[in-house]
């Protein structure tokens, strides 16, 4: 647990004695984010669009996967102007994403008091071995995982919220469906195995010890669980609330389809109500063109974002 | 004792898990007619914006304006309750007053009536900037209200449902049961 004592926020602050950044301020966020939709904006003015949706917070980024992924070159932290103007722009909480292992991107977003920071694949990583040491940080941050041991790795190394990995930017939601059930049908098996087992399946997971006892006595990750990548109908959204996600991220099925304000609707209304299929029905009908999206089977292995992170 | 939990956005499940704890029977609402029934109601922390969007999309808004049962509202649930939107208690709210997610804490606060300290937690945590004379202030951190009562509705800018401490819930209880005895 990190307090945030010396790290230049004590201006801003009132007089009381309050522990700022603790690992319970920091899950608390994200428990409050549960059950909505975090939409990827890459403008003030969609930022907007999206809190007028109904979204639970926004991630601001330059460009949309689907836009990385054609064009190419590295990809980055966000300019932090652009960052300012949508915070200025809504009240919602504001994300942002840095490379993977790139702590001084790190730094400055937390300089800029983002609300979260999402050690995101989808951006070029910058280290091919370690991820950001998230305890040494205030602000909380959000990591991606394809596998039960991955997300214990992360959460070991201090990230507060866990995002299941989908293949970001193809709007096909294979991916996100194979992780889901690899961290929840994981976190499953745990639970079947005995006290002494533990140890061994602590190897196998490449993970620490206690947080593999933790999640086999108590059924589920310690930190709240959305899941990203593909998601571009509200169809799509109820499917991954049902397998188990606390909340969905969405990237460019939102601004990438014909009709954005009427989808992002629809998407944040899917969410909510996942076990209503009358609901889904209804929100679902004359949204106008999905994004077009690429099949993932397509992509050739180096194509791959969801491989990065480690 | 029947209490719903609206559950449309936010931090419901805790909120369930610990009045169940309490021995209540606990329904989640996402539509106004599963208030019907209800002795009491929680409107949750979670996004302001997102549950009140959600709300009037099925007429909840409505709904609950016309609940007569006792309510508590805890965070984004206070911001719902507040003057501006569901004029439910009379008191206006500041939105993210003590700052941003960097500036969330936890400490330990005086409770009006209560004797020992109550572990609170503020997430990007809203204060109370103005209530009318029939609003009793139960609690405040450097001088903003923080926790305030009017007759049957109970509001807190912290989250007592992300701590073991069901005090706060318990009080909430005790105004249910009040209200239900008054109407009875």
């Amino acid at each position: 647990m990190q307090a945030a004592a010396g790290r230049g926020y004590t201006q801003h602050m009132g007089e009381h004695m309050g522990e700022r950044g603790t690992m319970r301020v920091k899950t608390g966020l994200a428990e409050m984010l549960k059950g909505g939709v975090i939409m990827d904006v890459v403008d003030a003015d969609q930022a907007r669009i999206a809190e007028e949706a109904g979204a639970c917070a926004v991630m601001a980024l330059e460009r949309v996967p689907a836009d990385i992924r054609r064009d190419g070159g590295v990809a980055r932290m966000s300019d932090p102007q652009m960052i300012r103007d949508i915070q200025a722009a809504v009240s919602i909480p504001v994300m942002a994403k840095c490379r993977i292992g790139h702590f001084a991107e790190a730094q400055i977003l937390e300089a800029l008091e983002v609300d979260y920071i999402d050690e995101s694949e989808v951006l070029t990583p910058a280290d091919i071995e370690h991820h950001v040491d998230k305890w040494k940080f205030t602000v909380p941050f959000v990591c991606g995982a394809t596998n039960l041991g991955e997300a214990l790795r992360r959460i070991s190394e201090g990230a507060a919220m866990i995002r299941t990995k989908g293949e970001a930017g193809t709007g096909d939601i294979v991916n996100a469906v194979t992780h889901m059930r690899s961290v929840f049908g994981g976190i499953r098996r745990l639970g079947a195995l005995r006290e002494e087992e533990l140890y061994a399946e602590a190897k196998e997971l490449r993970a620490p010890h206690d947080l593999v006892r933790w999640v086999a006595e108590n059924g589920r990750l310690p930190v709240v669980t959305f899941t990203a990548g593909g998601i571009a109908t509200p169809a799509d959204a109820s499917l991954c609330m049902q397998l188990g996600a606390d909340g969905v991220f969405v990237g460019s099925g939102i601004f990438k389809s014909s009709d954005p304000d009427r989808r992002a609707k629809a998407i944040v209304e899917a969410t909510t109500h996942y076990a209503d299929p009358k609901v889904l029905a209804d929100v679902s009908a004359g949204l106008g063109e999905p994004m077009v999206g690429i099949s993932s089977a397509s992509l050739r292995d180096d194509e791959r974002l969801e491989a990065r992170g480690w | 004792m029947r209490v719903g939990v609206l559950a449309l956005q936010g931090a419901f499940r805790e909120h369930v898990n610990v009045l169940q704890r309490l021995g209540v029977d606990v329904v989640e609402v996402r539509l106004p007619k599963q208030l019907e029934g209800l002795d009491g109601l929680v409107v949750p922390g979670g996004e302001s914006t997102t549950i009140m969007h959600l709300a009037a999309l099925y007429g909840l808004d409505a709904a609950i304006r016309d609940f007569n049962g006792a309510i508590f509202g805890t965070c984004a649930g206070m911001i719902v309750l507040d003057r501006q939107r569901l004029g439910l208690i009379d008191i206006a709210v500041e939105r993210n007053a003590f700052g941003r997610q960097v500036s969330s804490f936890e400490a330990d606060i005086e409770i009006d009536g209560v004797d020992e300290l109550f572990h609170a937690v503020f997430i990007r945590a809203p204060w109370i900037s103005d209530a009318g004379p029939a609003v009793e202030i139960l609690a405040t951190v450097d001088g903003h209200p923080v926790l305030a009562r009017e007759e049957r509705v109970l509001v807190a800018s912290f989250h007592p449902e992300l701590t073991d401490d069901t005090r706060i819930h318990q009080r909430f209880l005790e105004l249910v049961r009040e209200e239900t005895s008054v109407r009875a």
